[in-house]
């Protein structure tokens, strides 16, 4: 692995908290690394095991679950 | 202010700093600037006190910069006439400000803060961005104190004799939360308190599960603080209980500040004409606890008296419809529906996507490439319209938006600009203008969740903007049209429970126009009131009950039904049916919406001699027996009356009795008022009895600590005891013998008393058989749970019921109407609509599901249930009558323990109610087979997504 690595993660975001979060530190402009993919769900217990395997079989280097 | 995007340009580039009063001025801001980042409506405002072209006349960088034009300079005061039927008043309190007292040093030590200070600085939007540092040294403090009634229970440097009622459990919310953004174990926090006041439900085990963390509590009021060596951390001295006097360093030190009124509110209340008490918060009863000394103005919050949330949003509500009642004849006639074409059919049609990419002014495409963005968007499969818009959300954008669709046949939109939180529904709204179907449409988030936090990485921006799209079109390639429901509501109520606080809920929903059954358990209206002679404020009780049940018998909207329980509840909000037993007689009932209102009881004592003795006695049996005859006796001067008893020469009260010890483990919250109240009445009829309260913590929050401040004045004995040695009593022939050791005395003290009342506080009220038919929750000592104990204290979990007096938690007469007409008020909400509409986002059952049941239990909505379908029978073809014969069917099923099915062309599956499910998709997730999804988050459109973030 190098420095140039640049993984690719995949967001599953609550609508109510993860997701509004996001939000919120685009309005306070906090910077983080553009390295996320979210997906808005409408609660983190709508994850499905099958979307997490299937992002890391699509080939992701992570998955983070926020709610 | 409408053309206001709120992208923040203008406060970027204006070159005025101030203090941000938020931040209680630790940080800064800007003279062009929102209050905070959640604030509603999120919009930039100009501080003219600090605004350099308004003071100066120069500058208007503001308005060259923003890209909108939002900036108007010219903006004015304006003064408008409303016409209105009622009006509430909230305009809430003004935090204690401690520099009035130099012993604290609050302004002159700089790591002495308020609680105020401290809660800014360990927020995450904070000026540290939630990392605690002390203001001196700008270190990690380890080591704080908190300093309680700073501003409160004082009459010597301020006014306040009141309690501020909030500062003991915030304090020890900040001591908790303090451990979480420090690291190493070498924390310590000490709360420094007179007496220790978490009278609120739950609040007792936080207390103590804030001493089993460590959290020192320390019963002293320190006198002084010095800064500490070398002018960082502060010294602290304070004398215990016990006399010994000690010196102590801390790192920091924060002043638990109490609230109190401001001199806005008190201008407000001359406006309006409205009394004040003697505090400065507004005059109420306890019988009408939010009106206001005039009729039609109603006042809630922290401006009535100090409190804490839940009950501020509980007397909110309560002032609503307290209003709503007076205005209940003009409902609805000044509100307007709006009403949108015919949807086109799409069923069929192959998938055309529109995508609309957003620059936002500059505020995405000075990151962002966004016409890179749009080119990519073009060769992405379906998409036959491309356009960029320095504004998508702007009027004439929605109507290019309607002629696009119209133009290309669109049939599925994609807009890239910022977060559909706050703009889909303007989206939703064009899409329904252009006859397509609202939720044809996905937003690509690359303002707030890409611009705005890649300021500084254009080119990977727009790279995260081009997968954002692409995710965005997979996902509603996949979508398909969603309808909301409607039901139509029983315009009814149920009311559990004839007290204070079920007729008074009966009341208020009935004068609104709707039908009320209140059921009660007993034969007669009235439960604990009839028991209770007077209120804490001095009201006689027995006029208003009478007048109440009265008021209740003779309502033409209520009916009465004594001797009833509830056997059998089906059904979901707007819509339940039971079947209740009237003294035997069983009646089906329908109704949209119910309150419980159980109430709760006084406990029965299990120590002290209770029972062995008949003078030893509960609070309610020492007011019915000895009280009377006591105020009696007084006012009857010398008449030899039948049955006259000699007034006592001592009363021994013990607090606490079976309260906040572990099989009891919660503070009943009236019985220290309660006694207190009694011994001044005793004092005031008999000052030469002696009258003794022996307590753990005397807890008259609020303005009830006047009391508490009277009795002391009138000589009554205040004794505190620890848990681990409590007084001990015995019966001799002529007295109760009470032994207890004086904390400060450090010495034991024998009491001769004529009489003992044991405060036994409150107990639920059986609350099991409500739990399971309604299947709400209830806590583990039996109250009945609220839905949110902050912010939504009245409505229960189940939607449609709603909670108010002591089966909740004990509570006084005015806090039980408060929340019984805030319990009103919320049915209402409900009961005033014909039909209820649904949201579209619920989840629904396919086909493949083969009836396992994993849902069933992870549901926390109780929103599925098993049942058992002809498989001949076309699963949308199933009617509800055959639906429901087949519930039967499964009835029987389970009940003969058999678990196959009935016939061989039965099968089972399960069925959701969508008035109770709120789209969570937990059922989803636990699915192994996809039997069930939610509307607008398939598998296929999630499994879409996934696969075009990585693509």
């Amino acid at each position: 692995m190098n420095d140039q690595f640049e993984p690719i993660i995949v967001g599953f975001l609550c609508n109510w908290c993860a997701y509004a979060g996001g939000d919120l530190a685009g309005v306070s402009r906090l910077q983080y690394p553009p390295n996320m993919r979210a997906v808005r769900v409408m609660c983190s217990g709508m994850v499905h095991p099958n979307l997490v395997a299937d992002a890391f079989h699509q080939g992701a280097d992570g998955v983070i679950v926020m709610g | 202010m409408e053309k206001c995007i709120a992208c923040g340009l203008c406060a970027e580039k204006c070159p005025k700093k101030v203090d941000d009063e938020f931040n209680m001025g630790i940080s800064k801001r800007k003279a062009v600037y929102i209050k905070y980042g959640q604030a509603v409506p999120l919009k930039y405002a100009i501080d003219p006190e600090q605004c350099i072209y308004l003071t100066r006349g120069k500058c208007r960088a503001c308005e060259k910069f923003c890209p909108t034009g939002a900036i108007n300079f010219e903006d004015k005061e304006e003064i408008v006439t409303i016409d209105v039927g009622s009006v509430i008043l909230a305009p809430g309190f003004k935090p204690f400000d401690p520099s009035v007292y130099d012993v604290y040093g609050y302004g002159k030590i700089e790591d002495v803060v308020t609680s105020l200070d401290y809660e800014r600085l360990l927020s995450a939007s904070g000026p540290n961005m939630g990392h605690l540092i002390r203001p001196s040294d700008h270190q990690e403090p380890k080591k704080i104190a908190w300093l309680q009634c700073v501003g409160s229970r004082n009459n010597n440097r301020c006014d306040n004799t009141y309690c501020s009622s909030v500062c003991c459990m915030y304090a020890i919310k900040q001591a908790l939360v303090t451990a979480e953004h420090l690291s190493g174990d070498d924390i310590s926090q000490t709360i420094f308190f007179m007496d220790l006041r978490s009278h609120g439900k739950d609040f007792e085990g936080y207390y103590e599960n804030a001493k089993t963390k460590g959290v020192n509590f320390v019963r002293a009021r320190p006198h002084t603080i010095d800064p500490g060596p070398e002018g960082v951390g502060v010294s602290i001295r304070f004398t215990t209980e016990t006399g010994e006097t000690f010196e102590e360093l801390f790192d920091m030190a924060v002043l638990s500040i109490g609230l109190e009124a401001s001199g806005d509110s008190m201008a407000l209340a001359d406006t309006f004409g409205i009394e004040l008490d003697m505090h400065h918060f507004a005059k109420t009863g306890s019988f009408e606890p939010v009106n206001s000394s005039r009729t039609g103005v109603f006042v809630t919050g922290a401006f009535q008296a100090p409190k804490a949330i839940p009950r501020s949003v509980a007397q909110a509500s309560a002032a609503a419809s307290s209003a709503a009642t007076l205005l209940a004849d003009a409902r609805g006639s000044m509100t307007r529906n709006k009403e949108w074409p015919e949807p086109r059919d799409i069923r069929g049609e192959t998938p055309a996507i529109g995508v609309f990419v957003c620059s936002c002014g500059i505020n995405i495409s000075n990151v962002v490439d966004v016409e890179a963005v749009a080119k990519y968007a073009a060769t992405l499969p379906n998409v036959v319209h491309v356009e960029n818009n320095l504004f998508t959300c702007s009027a004439d954008t929605q109507e290019l938006i309607a002629e696009k669709i119209k133009e290309h046949g669109l049939n599925r939109i994609v807009i890239a600009a910022c977060t559909p939180r706050t703009h889909e529904p303007l989206f939703q709204e064009t899409l329904k203008d252009a006859k397509l179907n609202g939720f044809m449409v996905e937003m690509a988030n690359i303002r707030n969740q890409n611009a705005w936090v890649h300021q500084r990485e254009p080119e990977k921006a727009t790279q995260k903007a081009k997968d954002q799209v692409r995710m965005a079109v997979a996902k509603i390639t996949y979508s398909s049209p969603l309808n909301q429901e409607t039901l139509n509501v029983t315009p009814k109520a149920l009311v559990v429970g004839g007290g204070i606080a079920g007729m008074t809920s009966a009341l208020a929903i009935a004068d609104q126009g709707f039908e009320t059954l209140i059921m009660e358990k007993n034969n007669t209206l009235g439960g604990n009131a009839l028991a209770l002679k007077m209120s804490f404020r001095g009201e006689i009780v027995k006029p208003m009950l009478d007048g109440l049940i009265e008021k209740v018998s003779t309502h033409p909207k209520i009916s009465v039904a004594t001797e009833a329980t509830l056997k059998y509840v089906s059904g979901s909000v707007g819509n339940f049916k039971s079947e209740i037993s009237i003294n035997g007689t069983l009646k089906q009932i329908q109704y949209g919406v119910a309150v419980m209102a159980i109430g709760g009881r006084e406990g029965v004592p299990t120590e002290y001699h209770y029972g062995e003795d008949r003078r030893v006695m509960t609070h309610l049996e020492f007011d019915a027996q000895v009280m009377e005859s006591i105020v009696a006796e007084s006012e009857k001067a010398a008449a030899p009356d039948k049955g006259k008893m000699e007034n006592p020469q001592s009363v021994v009260f013990i607090q606490c009795v079976g309260s906040r010890e572990p099989e009891r483990p919660y503070c009943s919250r009236i019985c220290c008022v309660h006694s207190v109240k009694t011994a001044i009445q005793i004092k005031e009829k008999s000052p030469e009895t002696q009258v003794f309260i022996l307590n753990r913590d005397i807890r008259t929050y609020g303005v009830w600590e006047d009391y508490y401040q009277k009795a002391r004045e009138l000589g009554v004995i205040f004794i505190r005891y620890e848990v681990e040695r409590k007084p001990v009593v015995n019966l001799e022939e002529n007295h109760i013998a009470v032994k207890v050791t004086d904390p400060i005395l450090q010495l034991p003290l024998d009491i001769e008393a004529d009489y003992l009342v044991l405060a036994s506080g409150v107990i639920p009220n059986q609350s099991r058989d409500l739990v399971e038919v309604f299947k709400c929750s209830a806590s583990a000592e039996g109250f009945l749970n609220e839905a949110h104990p902050k912010l939504r204290p009245v409505d229960m979990s189940v939607d449609g019921l709603f909670v108010a007096g002591m089966c909740n938690y004990p509570k006084p007469i005015d806090e039980a109407i408060e929340q019984a007409k805030a319990a009103a008020s919320r049915a209402c909400v409900v009961l005033s609509k014909e039909t209820m509409k649904l949201d579209a986002v619920k989840s629904f059952v396919t086909d493949k599901c083969d009836g396992c049941a994993l849902c069933v239990d992870v549901c926390p909505y109780n929103a599925i249930s098993l049942e058992t379908v002809d498989s001949s029978l076309d699963l949308e073809s199933a009617s509800y009558a055959e639906t429901e014969k087949c519930k039967d069917s499964v009835v029987a099923t389970t009940l003969n323990g058999e678990s196959h099915n009935l016939n061989g062309s039965f099968h089972r599956r399960i069925v959701t109610d969508s008035a109770l499910c709120k789209g969570c998709g937990i059922c989803f997730a636990t699915c192994p087979k996809e039997g069930i999804m939610v509307h607008g988050f398939t598998m296929n459109e999630l499994k879409a997504q996934v696969t075009a973030a990585i693509a």
